[in-house]
C-alpha cells in the first residue's frame, strides 16, 4: 500500500517538490551574498558608530524577495490542507473510487493509515526544508534585527507543526464533507480561523511570563506628557531594554507601586518649567519601570510548546479520521452527486486530479 | 451445497430509511447468479454488505464462512465491481494494474495483463479517458486478477451499449470456465442474465420471491390458457404465480413438479423474462394489498 500511496501521489509531489528546489537554488544562490554584506556593513558598525542606520540599511536588502519567500512559508500550510489534505479522502468518496480501493486486498484503516502517512510526512518534510532554508537565508538578517519574535511562525519548527495540522484538518474535513471542493474551502475557512486566533489568545500564554520592576533611569525616559487639561496629572514614558525580549507590557509606578497617572503634577513638570528641571524633579521620586515580557532565551521553548500543539493536534485528528472511517462503514457512505462546474486545470493539477470527473450514481 | 453468501435477517437502515429489512437468503457456490429486483429493492445495499463496503444494522451475513471485510485476507477472497464501475480518473490502465498488484497478495498479473492486451487497452491511457465498456472491462480485470473465490458485480453492463455488454459478459463467462469462480450478478436486463447466469434470485423488498437453477425453473413453470375460471379451482399441485383475465378467457402462470393434465389448457413453455416480471408483478401486488392506503412507485 506504501508503494501505491507514493504512486498515487508523485504527481501532486512534483507540483510541490519541484518549485521547492527552484526556492532553494535562489536562496541559495543569494544567501552567501547577505552573509559578506552582514560581514562588511553591520559587524564593523559599532567601529564606525552608525549602527541603527547599517541596520535598518541591511534589514532591507533584497526586499522583493523576503516579501516573496515570507509569502511562501506563510501560505504553504494552507496550500497543503487545501491541495493535499482535503481532497484525499473527499475525491475518492466524491468519485466512487472508494469502492474500488476498499475492495481490493487491504482494509480500509489501512488504507487511510499509510495515505496518511506517506502525504502526512510528505507535508512536514515540505515545510521542513523550506523552513531550513529559510531560517538559514534569513540568519543574517535575523541577528541583525536581533528580535526574533516577529518571524516566529515563519521559522525553525513551527512551520513543520502548522503544515501537520493543515493536513490533518484538510482530511477531517474531506472525510466529514465528502466533497472536494466545499471541504477545501472549509479547510480554508478553519485554517485561517486558528493561523490568525493562535498567535493571538494561545501563543502568549503558553508559558508565563517574566515581571521585573528596576528603579527608573532617567535616560531611558523617552517622553513626559500632562494628562489632564488642568495639569494635575501626569505621565512618563520610558523604553526598555531587553534585547530580543518579547514585551507584553511596560509601565510606570511609583516607588509604592502605585500607577503614575495618579500623582499630581508638580510645578517642576508643569506649565513653563524646563524639561531638564522636571528630569531632575523625575528622579528625585524613585520611580520604578515594570516590565511583563519573555526573555529571548525562551524562543525555542517557544517553538516547541507551539509545534507540539499542532503535532498533538494533527495526530488527534488522524485518529479520529482512523475511527470515523470504521464507524462510517455502519452509516455507509453514500455518493454524493458529484459537482458539474469545471475547475481550472492549474487546480486539478495541484489536487493530482488528472482527467475531469465523471458522475456517478446513487446506488439503488 | 455449500452457500457463498448466507444472510439471515439481515438489514441495513440510512438514517430512518430501510434499504434492506430482515433478508434471508443464501447464495450456491459454484454458479453464476443472477440477483434480479425492481429498484429499491436492495440488491445494491446486499452487494455492498457482501463486499464489505456496509456493515449491516441488523442481522447476520457471511461471505464464504467469514465475515465480509474482516481483515485483508478475507477481503482477498471477493473481487468486487461496483456499480457504474469506478475507476481512477487520474490512473492510467497499467497504473491500475500496478494497484491490483500491489495491494492483492494473490495477484495473478499475467493474467490480468493478457487480459487488457485482448481487450486493446492502452495501457497508457487514463482511466477518465476510457469509454464506459472500457472502464467496465478494467474494473472486471482488476476484480478477477486478484484470483477471487467470489465475485460479486452490482449492474456491470447497466450503462453498456449493447455490444460492450456483450463484449463484458463474453469476458465474465471466459474467467468462470477458466477459473471456476463463483459470481453473483446483479441486473435489470433479464436477457442478459438469461445468457450467462445457470442460478436465478429475484428480490422484491428485501425478500427472495424464488431463487433456483434457471433450467429447473423454466421447467417447472407453465403459462396455461384456458376457459375462464378462479385461481382457487386450480389443482393443489400448481402454485399461481400470476393470473389475468379477459372476458371467457383466462391466462396464468403457475409453478408445479407435476406434469399438466387438463385438456381443457394450452400449456406453453415461459421465458426467463416472463417468469422473473411475474414473480415482480407477484411481489408489488403484495405490497400494495398490505399498505392499501399508499400510493406505491414501482
Amino acid at each position: 500500500m506504501i508503494r501505491f500511496a507514493w504512486y498515487q501521489f508523485r504527481p501532486q509531489a512534483a507540483v510541490a517538490f519541484g518549485p521547492l528546489a527552484v526556492i532553494a537554488v535562489i536562496l541559495a544562490a543569494t544567501g552567501p551574498h547577505l552573509v559578506h554584506l552582514y560581514d562588511t556593513a553591520v559587524g564593523p558598525c559599532a567601529v564606525r558608530d552608525d549602527c541603527p542606520a547599517a541596520v535598518a540599511a541591511f534589514i532591507d536588502t533584497d526586499s522583493t524577495l523576503q516579501s516573496a519567500v515570507k509569502l511562501v512559508i506563510t501560505v504553504l500550510p494552507y496550500l497543503i490542507g487545501v491541495f493535499w489534505g482535503a481532497p484525499l479522502a473527499a475525491r475518492e468518496l466524491e468519485t466512487g473510487t472508494f469502492r474500488l480501493a476498499w475492495t481490493q486486498g487491504i482494509t480500509r484503516t489501512r488504507w487511510l493509515a499509510v495515505k496518511l502517512g506517506v502525504v502526512g510526512l510528505a507535508s512536514l518534510l515540505l515545510a521542513g526544508l523550506l523552513s531550513l532554508a529559510l531560517t538559514w537565508w534569513y540568519s543574517p538578517i535575523d541577528r541583525a534585527s536581533g528580535y526574533p519574535w516577529g518571524e516566529f511562525a515563519q521559522r525553525d519548527i513551527a512551520p513543520v507543526g502548522y503544515a501537520a495540522f493543515a493536513f490533518a484538518l484538510g482530511v477531517t474535513a474531506g472525510l466529514l464533507i465528502r466533497r472536494t471542493v466545499p471541504a477545501m474551502a472549509a479547510t480554508l475557512a478553519v485554517l485561517v480561523a486558528v493561523q490568525f486566533a493562535f498567535p493571538l489568545w494561545v501563543r502568549s500564554h503558553l508559558i508565563a511570563p517574566v515581571q521585573t520592576s528596576v528603579p527608573l533611569n532617567a535616560a531611558s525616559i523617552t517622553g513626559v506628557g500632562v494628562v489632564a487639561r488642568d495639569g494635575r496629572f501626569w505621565q512618563v514614558m520610558a523604553s526598555v531594554h531587553l534585547p530580543g525580549g518579547w514585551i507584553y507590557s511596560s509601565y510606570v509606578t511609583t516607588s509604592a507601586g502605585l500607577p503614575l497617572s495618579t500623582e499630581p503634577a508638580t510645578q517642576a513638570c508643569g506649565g513653563d518649567s524646563s524639561y531638564r528641571a522636571c528630569l531632575a524633579h523625575i528622579a528625585t521620586l524613585h520611580l520604578r519601570q515594570v516590565v511583563t515580557y519573555q526573555p529571548a532565551s525562551r524562543y525555542w521553548a517557544f517553538q516547541w510548546y507551539e509545534t507540539a500543539i499542532y503535532l498533538a493536534v494533527a495526530i488527534l485528528l488522524a485518529g479520529f479520521c482512523a475511527w470515523w472511517i470504521r464507524r462510517r462503514r455502519s452509516a455507509g457512505f453514500t455518493i454524493r452527486r458529484q459537482y458539474t462546474s469545471p475547475r481550472a486545470p492549474v487546480l486539478r493539477a495541484l489536487a493530482g486530479q488528472g482527467a475531469g470527473p465523471r458522475a456517478p450514481r446513487e446506488p439503488g | 451445497m455449500t452457500a457463498v453468501i448466507e444472510a439471515s435477517g439481515l438489514g441495513k437502515r440510512y438514517g430512518r430509511r430501510w434499504a434492506l429489512r430482515d433478508c434471508t437468503l443464501s447464495v450456491p457456490a459454484g454458479r453464476v447468479v443472477g440477483l434480479v429486483g425492481p429498484n429499491g429493492a436492495g440488491k445494491t445495499t446486499l452487494l455492498q454488505l457482501a463486499a464489505g463496503l456496509l456493515a449491516p444494522t441488523s442481522g447476520a451475513i457471511t461471505v464464504l464462512g467469514g465475515r465480509p471485510a474482516d481483515g485483508p485476507a478475507q477481503l482477498g477472497r471477493v473481487g468486487f465491481v461496483a456499480q457504474d464501475t469506478p475507476v481512477y480518473a487520474g490512473l492510467s490502465v497499467a497504473g491500475h494494474l500496478r494497484m491490483g498488484a500491489w495491494l492483492n497478495p494473490a495477484w495473478d498479473g499475467e493474467l490480468a495483463e493478457r487480459r487488457i492486451r485482448q481487450l486493446g487497452l492502452d495501457p497508457g491511457q487514463r482511466g477518465g479517458s476510457l469509454s464506459g465498456g472500457q472502464r467496465a472491462q478494467l474494473a472486471l480485470t482488476l476484480a478477477i486478477a486478484k484470483r477471487p473465490e467470489l465475485l460479486v458485480l452490482d449492474e456491470p453492463v447497466a450503462s453498456l451499449d449493447p455490444l460492450a455488454r456483450r463484449e463484458f459478459l463474453q469476458g465474465l463467462m471466459e474467467v468462470v470456465a477458466e477459473h471456476g469462480v463463483s459470481v453473483v450478478l446483479s441486473s435489470h436486463l433479464v436477457a442478459d442474465l438469461d445468457r450467462v447466469c445457470d442460478y436465478l434470485l429475484v428480490l422484491a423488498a428485501s425478500q427472495v420471491r424464488v431463487a433456483g437453477e434457471v433450467d429447473e425453473l423454466l421447467a417447472s413453470h407453465h403459462r396455461l390458457s384456458g376457459p375462464r375460471r378462479e385461481a382457487g379451482t386450480l389443482p393443489a399441485g400448481q402454485e399461481v404465480i400470476e393470473e389475468s383475465h379477459a372476458g371467457k378467457q383466462s391466462t396464468f402462470l403457475v409453478r408445479t413438479r407435476d406434469p399438466i393434465l387438463d385438456p381443457a389448457w394450452t400449456v406453453r413453455p415461459v421465458s426467463l423474462e416472463d417468469l422473473v416480471l411475474a414473480y415482480m408483478s407477484q411481489a408489488r401486488d403484495a405490497t400494495r394489498a398490505r399498505r392499501p392506503g399508499l400510493e406505491i412507485a414501482s
